[in-house]
């Protein structure tokens, strides 16, 4: 249980180190999603009716998780992201086993995603 | 067994698996755990013992009475203070120092007056004082830290000035784990005519605890700090400025006589005491203290400086880590540790940690200007207790240089 735990932060650090490099000037107040114990910045651009984000955290496991965030949602239309159920985020077990605080950093995160999208609508 | 092995036992939450781990403890600063003593003393009031206190004459009420009135006697001795209606009973540290703001405030703080602070205080003796000072315009005044996170207290003298009427510092920084010079800056105050607050929320674990001794005017300190249940708390205050202060809070057994034309209050503790006490858990304090008095022995305090040597050597010797409270000599540290690692960041730390069994803090630690001080927005912070061994300080050392290697890649 505790190796793969291990598994499954290796996992989330190496996908936090590959993920693109986020612009310093992005870096703002309304771009950092309130709620999380490191900082996480969101950065949302239209493109027709698709919603492509770039995320950045100074923490390398929340940013692992971000990275998985914007991967499965990046590209796709405000109507598919504002409707989804967040449900692959239960699918790969991270919300019931991370830290409670973490825990709301990862609700946050959606709620910024799911805020967003509607913002489009 | 060893002694600690003994003491250990007494504990039943240390003896928790986490992730298929044993549990090891290392977040005592936050809270404490709780020895049995305690669990059966809180779950006896709760069976035998609940009626409402002081008030009425049946028999359950006498018993209940008489368990938290001897609470206050065994906490009195405990601290030597002269008198036992110095004891004020509240829901912890918080509540103690926010009933000094005010009532202290409302007595002796005018326009213009000063109220001093250290720098390394959490969130709890800071906030307080910055409400009291915007209620009564008074100024609030920065009692400075060196960079090895000592107290100024040299730069005392010069900030004292005739309008100053308290000075608020912690006994020991739940951040830094040192030791401050409590009963010199007490001196220094009391040449000047002004009060002396100590927050005792890490000294009355660590530090045998005399407030004569220490003289100074009030002490706080919260019970589940030191193994007894959450939501207890006691101020300690000198009489004669308690009997100055008028109550914090109204209602319940702190009145004298009620009528519409005005009320008077009882005289104290039940002044400060409004409300439903905490029947069930201020008995608790008693067996806690005695516990906390039964940890003070040759086998624990050479655990303790056995674990402060190795995690002092591991901390002060690894090139990427920086340690925020450094002793001069061991004696003025506690075995609590806030460091950071350098270009690692305290919340992935923590996590993997915590995988590992290990329960660390990571954060502000309720006190963001002292992390503003030392430039980070947050640190990595282990506190031992007299529960913890010199495996679980070797165990957290490997786990520590293996959560890094991780994160470093």
């Amino acid at each position: 249980m505790y190796d793969e735990w291990l598994d499954k932060y290796e996992y989330l650090i190496d996908l936090g180190r590959n993920l693109d490099a986020f612009p310093e000037e992005l870096k703002t107040e309304d771009r950092l999603i309130k709620g999380c114990q490191s900082r996480v910045w969101l950065d949302a651009t239209v493109e027709g009716d698709r919603l492509y984000f770039r995320a950045d955290s100074d923490a390398i496991i929340t940013k692992g998780i971000i990275s998985l965030l914007i991967g499965v949602y990046s590209g796709r239309t405000a109507r598919e992201i504002a409707e989804d159920d967040f449900s692959f985020v239960d699918k790969l077990g991270l919300r019931e086993n991370l830290s409670p605080t973490r825990a709301n950093g990862l609700a946050s995160m959606i709620e910024t995603l799911r805020r967003t999208a509607q913002n489009q609508l | 067994m060893t002694q600690i092995e003994n003491i250990r036992q007494e504990f039943p939450e240390l003896g928790e698996q986490v992730y298929g781990k044993a549990l090891v403890y290392l977040d005592n600063a936050a809270t404490s755990q709780r020895p049995l003593s305690v669990i059966r003393k809180w779950t006896e009031m709760s069976e035998k013992y609940n009626a409402n206190l002081h008030r009425a004459v049946h028999r359950i009420a006498d018993l209940a009475t008489s368990a938290y009135e001897s609470t206050r006697d065994a906490v009195q001795k405990y601290l030597n203070a002269e008198f036992r209606e110095e004891i004020i009973f509240t829901s912890g540290a918080t509540a103690s120092l926010n009933l000094v703001a005010f009532s202290f405030g409302e007595a002796f703080v005018r326009e213009g007056d000063e109220i001093i602070v250290g720098e390394a205080e959490h969130h709890s003796n800071i906030v307080p004082w910055q409400l009291l000072c915007e209620r009564k315009k008074a100024i609030l005044k920065v009692l400075p830290i060196d960079d090895s996170g000592h107290l100024r207290v040299d730069l005392l003298p010069g900030l004292l000035t005739p309008k100053t009427k308290l000075v608020c510092v912690a006994h020991i920084s739940n951040v830094l784990g040192l030791l401050n010079p409590v009963k010199e800056i007490v001196n220094i105050c009391h040449s000047n005519n002004c009060a002396v607050l100590v927050d005792g929320a890490q000294g009355i674990v660590h530090e045998r605890v005399d407030v004569r001794d220490l003289g100074c005017d009030f002490y706080a300190f919260s019970g589940h700090k030191v193994y007894a249940a959450p939501g207890t708390g006691v101020l300690y205050g000198r009489r004669a400025l308690l009997e100055q202060m008028p109550p914090y809070m109204g209602g319940g057994e702190m009145i004298g006589t009620v009528r519409w034309s005005g009320s008077t209050w009882a005289p104290l503790p039940q002044k400060f005491e409004a409300g439903t006490q905490n029947i069930a858990g201020t008995p608790t304090l008693r067996p806690a203290l005695e516990m906390a008095e039964a940890l003070r022995n040759e086998a624990v305090e050479a655990e303790t400086n056995a674990i402060k040597e190795l995690i002092l050597n591991k901390l002060q010797s690894d090139p990427r880590i920086r340690l925020y409270g450094v002793p001069d000599a061991p004696e003025e540290k506690i075995p609590l540790f806030a460091f950071s690692v350098e270009h690692v960041h305290h919340e992935d730390l923590a996590l993997i940690l915590d995988k590992m069994g290990i329960a660390v803090r990571s954060g502000q630690m309720c006190a963001e200007p002292l992390m503003d001080r030392y430039g980070v927005t947050g640190m990595l912070r282990v506190s031992f207790a007299p529960y913890n061994t010199v495996q679980e300080a070797e165990y957290f050392i490997a786990s520590l240089d293996r959560a890094i290697k991780m994160l470093e890649g």
